[in-house]
C-alpha cells in the first residue's frame, strides 16, 4: 500500500500581536493511495489549518514551523513556491467551505475552469474547453455545455460545489484536500455530494482529506478518521473502530453529542466548557479542563500512544473498550 | 437590456427638467443684471428700454416659458455680456476643458490604479507606506497652492515647463487641440497633472482598498489553489473585482472635473470654460450661467448613464437584473 501523504510533526503557528497562535501543533497522520482520511473537530481545533499547510496557502502571519509534509515521497515544506504552485490544483486539489464564495462572480465559469486546465497542461484553449465540459458532466451537472458559459450566480449553492469539484478533479489529483465542502448545503444535497465524490476518488485512484465537524459525514465516507483537539491529533484510527468504542475522552464526547434515534428521549450527552483559546495554551494536555477523567498527571503532555494495535490515542487515561 | 436602459433615458430626462427649474430659479433669485450692465447715470427711459431688450419684464414664469421652448430648439439664450448665443460662448471653450479634465483623468487612473495596486498587495512594506502618506499630501493640499508651487518650481525655478495657456495647438476633427503637438503637450502636464492629484489619491485608496478586501475573498485563495500564477490571480481575479468601484468613482469625478475644474484653470490660465463661469457670475450674466448649469446637468446625465452601462459590462449580475426588470 503505497502512501500518497505523510505528514510528520506539522507544527504551524500563528505569530499575531497578542502572541503566538499554535494552530497546529505536532500533527502526524498518513493516508494512502485511494484511501479516505476524515479529519474530524471542533471549529479552531487547527483541521483547516492543517488542510492549507499541505497545500501551501497559510498566509502571514502564519507560517509553518517544522515538521515534514510527504507528499509521493517529496518534502513540500522545503518546496520552492513555484513548484508549489505546479502541484497546487494539478496534483493537489482542495475544495472549500462555502461555494457561494470560491467561485470568482465576475468571471464565467468556463473561464474559471479553462485557466485551470492551461495552469498546468499545455492543450488549446479547445481542448481545455473540452476538458472543462466533460468534468462538468461528470460531477453531474446537466447540459455543461450551455452550464459553460454561466456566471457562478445562476447556479445554486449545490451546483456552485458541484463546478468546485469538477475544477477540483480536472487534472485528476492524487489527493484532494476537501474542507467541510457539505456543511453549507442542504441534507439531500450533501447526500447527493458524497455519493458522487466517493464514486469518483475511487474510480480515480485519488487519496481524500475530508475535513469535517460531522461525524456523520466521516462515518460513511471515510476509511480512518483522525480527530483534532486545540491543534494535536488527539487519536486516529479506522474509523469504525474509532467510532465504535472511542479511546480519547473527546473522541467519546464527540460521538455522545450526536443525536441518535437509539437513545430517543433520554438527555443529550455534551462536552461542557468549550474549546480553549491557543493563544499561549498552557502545556498538557488541552483537554483536560473539560474532562472527567482528568487528573494531576495531565498536566504534562500526554504522548501519543499505540494502545491497541492500529489505534492511537494522546490519553493518559484512556477509556477502555467497555467503558465506551 | 433595452428596457432597462429606456428606463434609464426616462430618469434621466425627469432629471434634466427638475433641474432647469431650480438653476432658473436658483439664477433668477441672485442680483439684478441691469444694475451691472447699465451704466449707472442712464436716465430711466433707457433703463426701462433695456429691460424690456432682455425680456426681464416678464414674471417669472413667462421667461421660464421662453426659455424651455428656445432651448427646446437649441437655443440657450443670448449673452448680456458678449451680446453672442450663451451656448456658442461656452462650446468654443469646451475642448480646453475637456482635454484638461480627460488628461487628468487618464493621470489619475494611470497613476492610481498600479500604485494602488502594489499598495494593497504589500501593505506593510515601506514603499506602500510612503504611497498612502503620498495619497494624504493630496488630498489635503489645496489645488490652488499645489498649482502655484508646480509654476514656482517647473516654469520659474527650472524652467522646464511653460507656466500659462495652451500653447500651440493642432485641428482634429474640427476643433484645435493641445495634445497633438509637443509644445501643446508641455502646457497640458502641469494643470493635468494639478488637477489629477485629488483624484490620483483617491483612486490609489479605492484601490488599495479593494484589493486588501479581494484578497481576504475565498475566490482568490480558491484560485491560488488551483495552481494560477501570481500575475493572473492579480490582474484577473482580483483587479476584475475591484474595477467595479474604482469605474464608478472615476466616472463621477469625470463629471465634476469638467465642471469644477475652474481653480486650476484660473491658476494656469487655461482658456476653458471655467474661467467664463467666473466672469460670468461676476457680470451677472444670467444665460451663460444658465447655459454653462444646463450643459453641466446634461453632461452628469450621460456620464452616470455610461457609467452604468459599463457596470452591466464588469458586473454580470447586474446584466441579469436588468434583463429581468
Amino acid at each position: 500500500m503505497s502512501l500518497t501523504l505523510e505528514v510528520r510533526g506539522l507544527r504551524t503557528h500563528f505569530f499575531t500581536r497578542a502572541g503566538v497562535v499554535k494552530a497546529v501543533d505536532d500533527v502526524s497522520f498518513s493516508v494512502a493511495r485511494g484511501r479516505v482520511l476524515g479529519l474530524v473537530g471542533e471549529s479552531g481545533s487547527g483541521k483547516s489549518v492543517t488542510g492549507f499547510s499541505i497545500i501551501g496557502l497559510v498566509d502571514p502571519p502564519g507560517r509553518i514551523v517544522s515538521g515534514e509534509i510527504l507528499f509521493r515521497g517529496r518534502d513540500l515544506t522545503r518546496l520552492p513556491e513555484e513548484e508549489m504552485r505546479q502541484l497546487r490544483g494539478n496534483r493537489i486539489a482542495m475544495i472549500f467551505q462555502d461555494p457561494m464564495m470560491t467561485l470568482n462572480p465576475v468571471l464565467r465559469i468556463d473561464t474559471q475552469m479553462i485557466e485551470t486546465v492551461l495552469a498546468h497542461a499545455k492543450v488549446s484553449r479547445e481542448e481545455a474547453r473540452a476538458r472543462a465540459r466533460d468534468a462538468l458532466g461528470m460531477v453531474g451537472i446537466p447540459s455543461p455545455e450551455e452550464r459553460l458559459s454561466a456566471y457562478p450566480h445562476q447556479f445554486s449553492g449545490g451546483m456552485r460545489q458541484r463546478v468546485a469539484i469538477a475544477i477540483a478533479l480536472l487534472h485528476r489529483p492524487d489527493l484532494i484536500i476537501a474542507d467541510e465542502p457539505t456543511t453549507a448545503l442542504d441534507v439531500t444535497i450533501q447526500g447527493q455530494i458524497l455519493a458522487e465524490v466517493q464514486k469518483l476518488a475511487a474510480e480515480t485512484g485519488t487519496s481524500l482529506i475530508w475535513i469535517t465537524h460531522d461525524l456523520s459525514v466521516v462515518a460513511g465516507l471515510a476509511d480512518e478518521i483522525a480527530v483534532m483537539y486545540a491543534g494535536k491529533v488527539v487519536e486516529h484510527g479506522e474509523v469504525s473502530a474509532v467510532l465504535d468504542s472511542p479511546l480519547h475522552p473527546y473522541t467519546a464526547g464527540l460521538i455522545g453529542s450526536v443525536p441518535s434515534r437509539n437513545a430517543r428521549g433520554a438527555r443529550l450527552k455534551q462536552i461542557p466548557g468549550m474549546t480553549p483559546s491557543l493563544l499561549n495554551l498552557p502545556p498538557g494536555c488541552a483537554f483536560r479542563s473539560r474532562c472527567d477523567r482528568a487528573s494531576p498527571a495531565c498536566e504534562a503532555d500526554p504522548p501519543m500512544r499505540e494502545l491497541a494495535p492500529g489505534r492511537n490515542a494522546r490519553c493518559i487515561h484512556p477509556l477502555l473498550p467497555a467503558e465506551a | 437590456m433595452t428596457v432597462y436602459l429606456l428606463r434609464r433615458l426616462f430618469q434621466a430626462f425627469g432629471v434634466v427638467v427638475a433641474m432647469s427649474v431650480l438653476v432658473f430659479v436658483g439664477v433668477y433669485g441672485i442680483g439684478n443684471p441691469v444694475d451691472i450692465l447699465i451704466s449707472p447715470d442712464a436716465d430711466q427711459m433707457e433703463r426701462e428700454r433695456a429691460i424690456r431688450a432682455l425680456g426681464l419684464d416678464r414674471p417669472l414664469w413667462e421667461q421660464y416659458v421662453w426659455f424651455v421652448a428656445n432651448a427646446l430648439q437649441g437655443d440657450l439664450g443670448r449673452s448680456f455680456a458678449y451680446n453672442e448665443p450663451a451656448l456658442q460662448l461656452i462650446l468654443q471653450r469646451m475642448p480646453a476643458t475637456l482635454e484638461l479634465a480627460f488628461a487628468a483623468m487618464i493621470l489619475a487612473v494611470a497613476i492610481g490604479l498600479p500604485l494602488g495596486l502594489y499598495a494593497g498587495l504589500h501593505p506593510h512594506s515601506p514603499a506602500s507606506k510612503a504611497i498612502m502618506a503620498g495619497s494624504i499630501l493630496g488630498f489635503s493640499l489645496p489645488t490652488f497652492w499645489v498649482g502655484l508651487m508646480l509654476i514656482m518650481l517647473f516654469a520659474v525655478h527650472l524652467g522646464w515647463l511653460p507656466s500659462n495657456g495652451r500653447g500651440a495647438t493642432a485641428e482634429f476633427l474640427g476643433v484645435q487641440w493641445s495634445f497633438l503637438t509637443a509644445n501643446g503637450l508641455a502646457h497640458l502636464a502641469m494643470p493635468a497633472f494639478n488637477l489629477a492629484l485629488f483624484k490620483i489619491s483617491l483612486v490609489i485608496r479605492l484601490t488599495r482598498a479593494g484589493v486588501r478586501e479581494a484578497m481576504l475573498m475565498d475566490y482568490v485563495k480558491f484560485a491560488r489553489a488551483k495552481g494560477l500564477s501570481p500575475r493572473r490571480v492579480t490582474f484577473v481575479h482580483v483587479l476584475k473585482n475591484i474595477l467595479i468601484p474604482v469605474v464608478t468613482v472615476t466616472g463621477l469625478e469625470l463629471g465634476g472635473t469638467i465642471a469644477f475644474s475652474v481653480v486650476t484653470e484660473t491658476v494656469f490660465s487655461w482658456p476653458g470654460m471655467g474661467k467664463l463661469i467666473i466672469d460670468s457670475i461676476n457680470r451677472l450674466d444670467r444665460p451663460v450661467m444658465v447655459a454653462y448649469l444646463m450643459i453641466i446637468v446634461l453632461m452628469f446625465v450621460v456620464i452616470n448613464l455610461l457609467v452604468d452601462i459599463l457596470y452591466t459590462v464588469l458586473d454580470p449580475r447586474v446584466r441579469i437584473e436588468g434583463k429581468a426588470a
